[in-house]
């Protein structure tokens, strides 16, 4: 297993740990958000490019703008 | 159920899931490895019997693609069910938006044009190259829709809203999702088989390629993009719901 393999699946542990203990709903959005770029390039990694291409749109872009959307809704401002 | 009739459970059953995991890790081929068995002979298939570069396209709207046609058809699922749920109730009805939007600052409206631009070509690029490089519909159609929210960005509620035409961009989902359905039902037509891939086949590398992958990455892709606008756009209507009598 090469070097950046390694480096990038402890990161993933890390960054899936980040996400579950982060208690404030919108602060979790936003590290769900970073850590969809990290299992993106786990996936680049493991050269599979049209994954992370998906992980990235959909784990770092509307994922988390559909939880702050709701958000908005359920925290009436 | 206490928490120590759900101990009594979660043992044994946890025990059992780990040893038929360890049995089946054991049969697989080694991890992280230039071959494996599958990947070897998908992307022959892909590249030798298909003409598609993109050996991930081929598997996904070729030699798999009646999967594809399953997977598109829940996210419309999903997207009609969102609609539904967040519909005005009784007792609800559709605000305005305000008249006027407070004017974002030159820098943000000037840079959000730049990249309305760069997101626009890229999505289609990446839809249109889906069976040459990676991408397709799906990555192409999530961009389109999450760029043109640029537009929130730059403007606000009523610019993005002026450029979001529900009644034209559900037409579209529902013809990007009938047109795989007519693609597949060429095949069965042509070569009797449900989504055959009996178009020509081109060669290897050009844009014209790979038979009906291209043309079902661009139905994916019309579905996917609008879509997801539709999805937001019922989370955004969301906000601006007011109770009480019109």
């Amino acid at each position: 297993m090469s070097v950046v393999l390694a480096v990038l699946l402890v990161a993933t542990a890390v960054g899936a740990i980040a996400v579950v203990t982060c208690r404030d709903v919108a602060s979790q959005a936003v590290v769900l958000g970073a850590y969809g770029f990290v299992l993106g390039a786990l996936f680049l990694a493991l050269s599979a490019p049209d994954v992370a291409l998906s992980e990235v749109v959909v784990g770092s872009v509307l994922t988390p703008l559909l939880i702050l959307l709701a958000l908005v809704k359920v925290r009436g401002r | 159920m206490t928490s120590r009739q759900r101990r009594l459970v979660a043992v044994p059953v946890g025990a059992g899931l780990a040893v038929v995991l360890a049995l089946a890790f054991h049969g697989l081929p080694a991890f992280g490895t230039a071959h494996h068995p599958y990947g070897d002979a998908s992307v022959r298939a892909a590249l030798a019997l298909r003409h598609t570069a993109n050996a991930v396209g081929s598997v996904t709207f070729d030699q798999r693609g009646l999967d594809t046609l399953f997977e598109e058809f829940i996210l419309l699922a999903a997207v009609l069910g969102v609609r539904l749920l967040l519909r005005p109730a009784a007792g609800e009805h559709q605000g305005t938006d305000p008249d006027r939007e407070p004017r974002s600052p030159a820098a943000v409206r000037a840079t959000v044009l730049v990249l309305l631009g760069v997101t626009a070509v890229l999505s289609v690029s990446v839809v249109l190259h889906g069976h040459l490089s990676p991408g397709g519909g799906f990555q192409g159609g999530v961009l389109a829709a999450s760029g043109l929210h640029l537009l929130y960005v730059g403007g606000g509620p009523r610019t993005l809203a002026r450029f979001r035409p529900s009644a034209a961009l559900e037409l579209l989902e529902a013809a990007g999702a009938g047109g795989y359905v007519v693609i597949g039902l060429v095949g069965l037509v042509g070569s009797g088989s449900f989504l055959a891939n009996d178009l020509p086949l081109g060669r290897t590398g050009s844009l014209l390629s790979a038979g009906t992958v291209p043309l079902l990455n661009i139905v994916v892709g019309f579905e996917v993009g609008a879509g997801l606008v539709l999805l937001l756009a019922s989370y955004f209507a969301q906000e601006r719901l007011a109770e009480g009598p019109r």
